[in-house]
Parts: structure tokens; sequence; C-alpha cells
């Protein structure tokens, strides 16, 4: 009379392969902003600042990128992601404006501790604009992504970081300021 | 004799013969009562009596006939005037005349066809009921007694379970998959969920099961949804390669065989939603319909088919034999 008691086993599953557990995440991204140097003499110096990048992620052509950018470069590149992407865009860190008035104590914006503070500040605005949160739709409890089965291109991927500006920004030689703005498919 | 018809009055009341055996069942009025009422199954007859109480005893009750009907209606409540009856039996007890004292009145509806499950929801209703009426010239006197039938179901000759890769390209890659496609009531779903790929940061996820009510037809469909579930069956990031494990117990929750299509009028069904929430809020779905289905307790099912089921658990291992004698074993135990 009594019904049988239900199959509740698990159902099958293979083991995780250590490697998936253990090995580097399948979004792995790296940034820094290191080794200042000033170059040139006189009214012409200016800092670079070397930025290097270590991913897995397939969106970008290069697994390890190691390129030199000045602070004028970041600005360019803010620039270019507030008007194109949807995003709210990092802070840069300040202009130092005062710092470059003359009949200062110190060496200005080539002050070392100066140059620290920036190099700072242009890693996290770095960091902040690869992270999934920032580059994507605004975050909002009411974006809702359907799973399907076909792999479609999907229109404003969450892990978008797509925009041809950083993509140049980060990897490319030099910046191209006269580029065609776009967004980048599958490298 | 007297010229208002307020004179004199009866009142009606139907009893059924099996009224000390027959189960009764619980089920929700409209305005989210629970009452218990007699339960009916398919092809079962109703019968018993109705006995008509002169309020004055001493007073004759004239009257144009005594009849007693066993209705199954539809009623959309946006269209509240029209009562779809799909099943419509009538009984005459009597002939117009005059009633001299309280009198009994035995019926019997033979192997009543009643195809549809008892249901009361968002925007319909689907009831059974019996309604003795005394017809007079000004007013009737009537009784109506509700009823509550169930449809039962036997086990699914196929029951494959459901099994699918989703996900959106180079950021997430999920297979899941669930036991069977046919549930009943008082069923498990065994599941799991795979990862494939996982770029984005998850932070939790869960199964909801949605009843989704629909009514009307062509441009004028509505559908009412209605999250019964929300089960949480994993909390934190998963890396690929993990395999998160569902078990979610139906019997819990209170659900109604899936219905297609009643009488044209309105459909009962059930999906099961994956959900994902990433560490942004994002919400990541997959929805997949299942069939829900009503087993009789009176319903023993083979062993044979019993071992069927023991057998599908094992993918490639065990041979059904080993799996009927484990079977023939849990029985034995009880």
């Amino acid at each position: 009379m009594a019904d049988t008691i239900a199959d509740t086993r698990r159902l099958f599953s293979k083991p995780q392969n250590l490697n998936d557990a253990y090995g580097p995440p399948s979004n792995f991204l790296e940034i820094d902003v290191s080794n200042p140097e000033t170059v040139g003499v006189g009214r012409t110096r200016f800092t670079t600042y070397e930025i290097r990048l270590k991913t897995n992620l397939p969106i970008f052509k290069l697994k390890e990128s190691r390129v030199r950018r000045r602070y004028s470069d970041f600005q360019w590149l803010r620039g270019e992601l507030e008007r194109d992407s949807k995003v709210v865009v990092p802070p840069l860190p300040g202009k130092a404006l005062s710092r470059q008035l003359p009949f200062r104590g110190d060496d200005g914006i080539f002050d070392d501790s100066f140059i620290e503070e920036r190099r700072a500040g242009l890693e996290q605005f770095l960091n902040k604009i690869l992270s999934s949160s920032s580059n994507s739709l605004p975050p909002a409890s009411d974006v809702t992504w359907g799973l399907y089965e076909f792999k479609d291109r999907v229109a404003g991927h969450p892990l978008a970081q797509n925009e041809r500006c950083l993509h140049m920004f980060l990897q490319d030689e030099s910046v191209d300021k006269t580029y065609t703005p776009s967004k980048i498919r599958q490298a | 004799m007297s010229f208002f018809s307020f004179g004199q009055s009866a009142e009606i009341d139907v009893v059924l013969t099996d009224a000390e055996t027959r189960k009764k069942a619980e089920h929700k009025t409209e305005d989210g009562k629970k009452d218990k009422y007699f339960l009916f199954y398919d092809g079962e007859t109703v019968s018993g009596k109705i006995n008509v109480t002169l309020k004055n005893p001493r007073k004759r009750l004239e009257h144009q006939g005594i009849k007693i009907e066993f209705v199954g209606q539809i009623e959309l409540y946006y269209d509240r005037g029209n009562h779809h009856e799909f099943v419509s039996l009538v009984k005459d007890l009597a002939r117009p005349g005059e009633l001299t004292q309280s009198q009994t009145f035995d019926f019997e509806f033979t192997h009543v066809e009643k195809p549809y499950e008892t249901y009361t929801g968002q925007n319909v209703k689907l009831r059974y009921f019996l309604r003795a009426t005394v017809s007079r010239r000004l007013n009737d006197i009537s009784k109506e007694m509700d009823i509550v039938v169930h449809t039962l179901s036997t086990y699914p000759e196929l029951n494959s379970s459901i099994k699918m890769e989703v996900g959106i390209e180079d950021c997430l890659h999920i297979e899941f998959e669930y036991n069977k496609s046919k549930y009943h009531l008082k069923d498990v779903i065994v599941g799991k969920i795979y990862f494939l790929l996982v770029r984005i940061k998850i932070k939790h996820m869960e199964i909801d099961i949605i009843k989704r009510e629909t009514t009307g037809t062509g441009p004028s469909v509505y559908h009412e949804n209605d999250t019964i579930a929300k089960y949480e069956i994993m909390d934190g990031a998963p890396v690929r390669g993990e395999s998160i494990p569902i078990r979610l117990f139906l019997a819990g929750y209170e659900m109604t065989p899936t219905m297609r299509d009643i009488n044209k009028k309105f459909s009962v069904r059930y999906y099961l939603n994956l959900v994902l929430i990433d560490e942004e809020e994002r919400r990541y779905f997959k929805q997949q319909e299942i069939t829900l289905w009503r087993k009789g307790d009176v319903v023993r099912k083979s062993m044979s088919s019993q071992a069927t089921i023991g057998a599908q658990r094992f993918e490639g291992s065990a041979s059904s034999e080993s799996a009927l004698e484990k079977e023939e074993l849990r029985e034995d135990c009880r």
C-alpha cells in the first residue's frame, strides 16, 4: 500500500578536472601601471608609464602586452569611452595644473612622490575599466539575460570590453588619435 | 391559499449515498478560503437523496416541478455572466404538483463523465456541483453542493530527461539536466547544473517553479504568472567543471496537474526557471516547461516499471537485473 520511496540520488556527473578546479580562472586579467620614465628636456619633458596586461580573455588579441603611455593618452582614452560606451567611466587622477606653475619649491609634475601618486591613480583607473562591473551595461537589478541553446552573438554582452579605443590603448604600439571608433568582435 | 409565495417555503438538503465513506479533498475557493469537499473521479456514479423540508409543516407547498442537476462548468472571471457547461445532466424528481409534507427524493447519476479536474485560479474556475431545484411560479428554491474532481494518471510510458547546453557566448556556458520531463505532484525533481565556462562572477543560483494560467483565445489571450517556489541551489561562485546538484521535493507546494487547453477555454502550465545572479545583480535565466500529473493512491505500479525506473539511474554500470533485485529488496523491507 505504501508508495515506493522516491529515488533522490544525484545524477551522475564526471569529477572536476584538477586543472579546472585549481588552474587560472576563465576570466584571468592582470593589469599593471609601472616604471615611470621622464623623457625629453626642458619644456618638452613628459613622463611615460609602462602598462602591462596579462589575460586569457578571448577578446584580447595579445595574451600579454606591454606598452608605454603618457597622461594625455589616458585623457584621450577616457574621452573616447565616455562618448562611445554607455557606462560611467571612472575618474582619472588630477591634472595637477598648480604643479605646472613656475616658481615652485619642488620638481612640479616631475616630482617623485607626485609621479607615484599619479601612477597609482592611473592603475586604479584601468583596473576599474577592465573589471566586469564598469565595462558593462549600468548595473540594475532588472537587467536580465536569457540563456539560449544556439550560440548567438549577443549585443551588449555582459563582459563587453570591446571598445576599439581601449584595445588600441592597451595593446597597440602607439595610439592613433585619428582612428575610427568601433567595437571589436572576436579577436 | 396564500397570494404571496413567501407564505410557504422549504429547505433543500442534498445528501450523498456514500457520505460516510467517501473521501474529502481540500480546495481553496476564490476568496482564498480552504474548504473540504467530497472527492470524485471520472466515471464514478453520483447518487444520493434530497430532503425537502417544509418551513411551515401545516401548509402545502405548490411547485412547478422538482429536479436535480449535475453540472460541470467553466467560469471566466472577466465574463461572469457566461457559464460554459461541459457536463449537464438532469433528473426530474417530481412532476408539478404540491407537497403536503416534507419529503425525500432519491437520485442517481450513473457513471458520470468528469473529464477535467476542479480548478480555482486567478482568472478562471472550473467546478462541478449538484443543484436541486423546486421550481415555483415566482421564485425557485434551490440548493447547490460543490464536489471536487481529481483527474488521475498512471506513470507515463515515455518520460525522458531534459538535458540542454545553454549560455551566452564567451561568457557563461552551462549544461542543465532534470531527470524527468513529467513529474507527479509528490515527486522529486532531481537534476544538476554543470558549468562548462564561467567568465562572469556568479553570486548565487536558484530554481523557481512558475505556474502560468492562460485564459482567452486569439487576440485576447491573457497569461497570469505566479511563482510557486523559489529554491536556492548554489551560494557562491562556481568555476569550470563544477556540478551543482538539484533536489526539489514537490509535495511541499500547492500545485495542480498540468491542464492543457481545457474545453478550449484555459490552460495551466508549469515551468522550471533556472536563475543565476552575478555580482552586479544581473540575472541569467533558462525556463523549461515540465508536465505535472496526479498519481492515484489506488494505482499500484507494476514491478517491472519500478525496475525500469531503477535501471535508468545507472548509466552503463549495473545491469537491469541487479536493479530489479534492489527494487525487490526495497519492497520487502517495508
